[in-house]
């Protein structure tokens, strides 16, 4: 009978491994349950609160139909129905992300969404649209056909006037559809990795607390409210 | 309290949870946006304007071609006289205040257009001794007076092409044939210019100049800039912009060809060129980008932004997103002793007011 | 070119002018869907009231 049945109980890591170390604070930082919980609070209670994962879904229908874009090179979606059905799925699920990013934004701008130490998640969301902009423009001027030709001798003007034309050059496709293709979708993925993780790990703002309620916890304290944390703030 | 960081009181939610599938609600919202897109492709599908060329653009607007052509070889186009990143000159560099970004990051991309558009192309052309013989003629001639032949030969044709714009009776010395795409230019003075400028037009009128112009200076090569900067110098751009309302003044950078949604989330990058001193500046760009990096720094900084990070709070749209919470977590002030602090998840009040 | 679209999209577009502001209408239906969609949103009631009011999770 063999003598090894399953794996050596792992013996204490010493504490220089690299790997138990990242491992260690991921799971600190975001301990399975808190990554992918199965409960939101009961304030998570309106159509708003929809618009973030719509933003993410059009990103994915973004991704998935510039892949099938991709897989035939540059060129051929103007000769062929499929090719044209596909950047034209490509363009709407792009008006639709922003569509509902931008309504997100409202929302989590009325929200004040940014409280409770979640400074951060506001910052990544901001740049997030940010970087989407010109990964638009990139595809915009990767297009091949007049409008290409038109953004691409137009914006060219804007590029230059702040000296970025000289190592960006808009009228080089090679070099946009670099970026629109890699680069810059790798910068959104990554900043919206980044925006979820931390909504993840602060959890979803809470609601701005009544005046009424407000006042009635401070016009009666009592040993709960001390413990509830009630008299001190919160800075992000 | 400080200006930067007024007091947060936001605490953290020690109240109930309830049952919330996120990864079936990803699942769901893939379908429907990716329903969304199908959907609005079989109702509007996806404009594709062809794009245009520059035998195209030869053929149609012949004197205007040959305007251009004549002014890239006079070093006097917009390209000619733009500045880094293409050359040294200086007439489309943009600055603002001590900022000259423009200048300092220098010529990254050199373009000579008498050379690149004009002397180089029609080096290519085999078997006309006419031509070859003009050109011979055109570089052992000094410079002042290649510059002398070409814009001798450009002067008629800048007339022709103002008299035109401004739809007066165009002068005698310019003759275009619209159907045959030909220009004769009666220019004294101009040398060889007017043998090398036809040869030219027959070259782009064959299609034979976009391929030169793109693989010029290597066998592979994805870089249009420089058939593109001269299409750019002519007219036949603009003129179709301007039928598909994407000129500057018609906000056409939020436009999309057609009647299609272009980038409406460009409208305030759009507005500040309608904008004095924007509008009239010939330093427009660096001005708007510079007020777009303060206005997204300012966006990106808005937890920190003194009033407008207080103005959700006094606006009460949260009131309406809220309303259920509100409604269902009624004030209660505490009762004496025991007091469901809320400290694990629970009802986050006790029954009250 | 346009591949069967059951609207034809491709024709120039009109606008909408207000003093210095030109916008196609396009864009137009685009920016007013939005700020619909988003009132709709804060003011559509949200399903599952009742699992919000009972046991936890």
């Amino acid at each position: 009978m063999s003598s090894v049945s399953s794996p050596p109980p792992a013996s204490p890591a010493p504490s220089k491994s690299w790997t138990v170390k990242v491992r260690e604070k991921a799971v600190e930082a975001l301990p399975p349950e808190r990554l992918l919980p199965n409960g939101q609070p009961t304030y998570v209670a309106s159509w708003i609160y929809l618009f973030g994962v719509a933003s993410i879904a059009s990103l994915i229908v973004i991704i998935a139909s510039g892949c099938i874009i991709a897989l035939k090179g540059p060129a051929w979606w103007h000769y062929t129905g499929v090719g044209h059905f596909f950047n034209s799925i490509h363009l709407w699920s792009v008006e639709l992300f922003f569509f509902v990013m931008v309504v997100h934004l409202w929302g989590k701008y009325w929200m004040a969404a940014w409280r409770g130490g979640r400074a951060r998640v506001w910052m990544t969301g901001a740049v997030t649209f940010l970087v989407a902009v010109p990964c638009a423009l990139t595809g915009y001027v990767s297009q091949q056909n007049f409008d290409a030709q038109w953004i691409s001798t137009q914006a060219k003007d804007a590029m230059n006037s702040v000296g970025v034309g000289a190592f960006f050059n808009l009228t080089n496709f090679g070099q946009m559809y670099s970026y629109h293709v890699l680069l810059l979708p790798i910068a959104v993925v990554g900043l919206v990795a980044a925006h979820v993780l931390l909504v993840r790990r602060n959890g979803v703002v809470p609601p701005f607390e009544l005046e009424q309620r407000r006042a009635a916890l401070a016009a009666a304290p009592s040993p709960a409210d001390a413990a509830d944390g009630t008299t001190g703030g919160m800075q992000s | 309290m400080s200006l930067l960081r007024p007091t947060d009181d936001t605490q953290p939610w020690k109240g109930r949870y309830y049952p919330y599938d996120l990864v079936k609600e990803l699942c769901i919202a893939v379908g429907v946006i990716g329903l969304l897109a199908v959907v609005l492709t079989v109702l509007f599908s996806s404009p594709d304007d062809k794009p245009s060329t520059i035998a195209q653009w030869s053929h149609e607007l012949p004197a205007n071609f040959a305007t251009a052509a004549a002014k890239e070889l006079a070093e006097t186009s917009p390209t000619a006289e733009y500045g880094p990143p293409y050359n040294h000159s200086s007439g489309s560099v943009q600055h603002f205040l001590l900022l000259h970004p423009q200048r300092w990051l220098g010529v990254s991309h050199p373009i000579d257009t008498a050379e690149d558009y004009v002397i180089k192309p029609l080096e290519t052309v085999p078997n006309d001794p006419a031509l070859q013989s003009a050109l011979t003629e055109y570089k052992a001639a000094p410079e002042k007076q290649k510059k002398e032949w070409s814009e001798a030969y450009a002067k008629p044709l800048e007339e022709y092409e103002t008299a035109v714009e401004e739809k007066k009776a165009p002068p005698s010395t310019v003759t275009v044939n619209q159907s045959a795409g030909t220009v004769t230019v009666k220019a004294s003075g101009a040398g060889p210019v007017p043998t090398m400028m036809s040869s030219l037009q027959s070259l782009a009128q064959s299609g034979g100049l976009e391929g030169g112009l793109v693989t010029s200076s290597q066998f592979f090569q994805t870089d249009y800039t420089k058939p593109l900067l001269f299409m750019a110098d002519g007219g036949l751009l603009a003129e179709r912009a301007e039928g598909q309302h994407l000129l500057g003044d018609q906000w056409g950078l939020m436009n999309e060809t057609g009647s299609y949604p272009g980038q409406p989330w460009l409208w305030l990058y759009a507005l500040w060129y309608q904008v004095e001193p924007m509008k009239s500046s010939p330093s427009a760009d660096i001005q708007v980008l510079l007020i777009m990096a303060l206005l997204s720094l300012a966006f990106i900084c808005i937890p920190f932004i003194p009033i407008v990070n207080r103005i959700p709070r006094w606006v009460p749209i949260y009131k309406l997103i809220w309303r259920e919470h509100y409604a269902t977590a009624s004030p209660a002030p505490p009762t004496s002793k025991a007091s469901a602090g809320g400290a694990a998840p629970g009802p986050a009040t006790s029954a009250g007011p | 070119m346009v591949m069967g679209a059951v609207f034809n999209l491709d024709h120039p577009a009109h606008t909408v002018d207000w003093s210095f502001i030109h916008l196609s209408v396009a864009n137009v239906v685009v920016i007013v869907l939005m700020l619909i969609v988003f009132f709709l949103a804060i003011l559509l009631p949200f399903p599952n009231a009742k699992s919000r009011r009972g046991d936890a999770s």
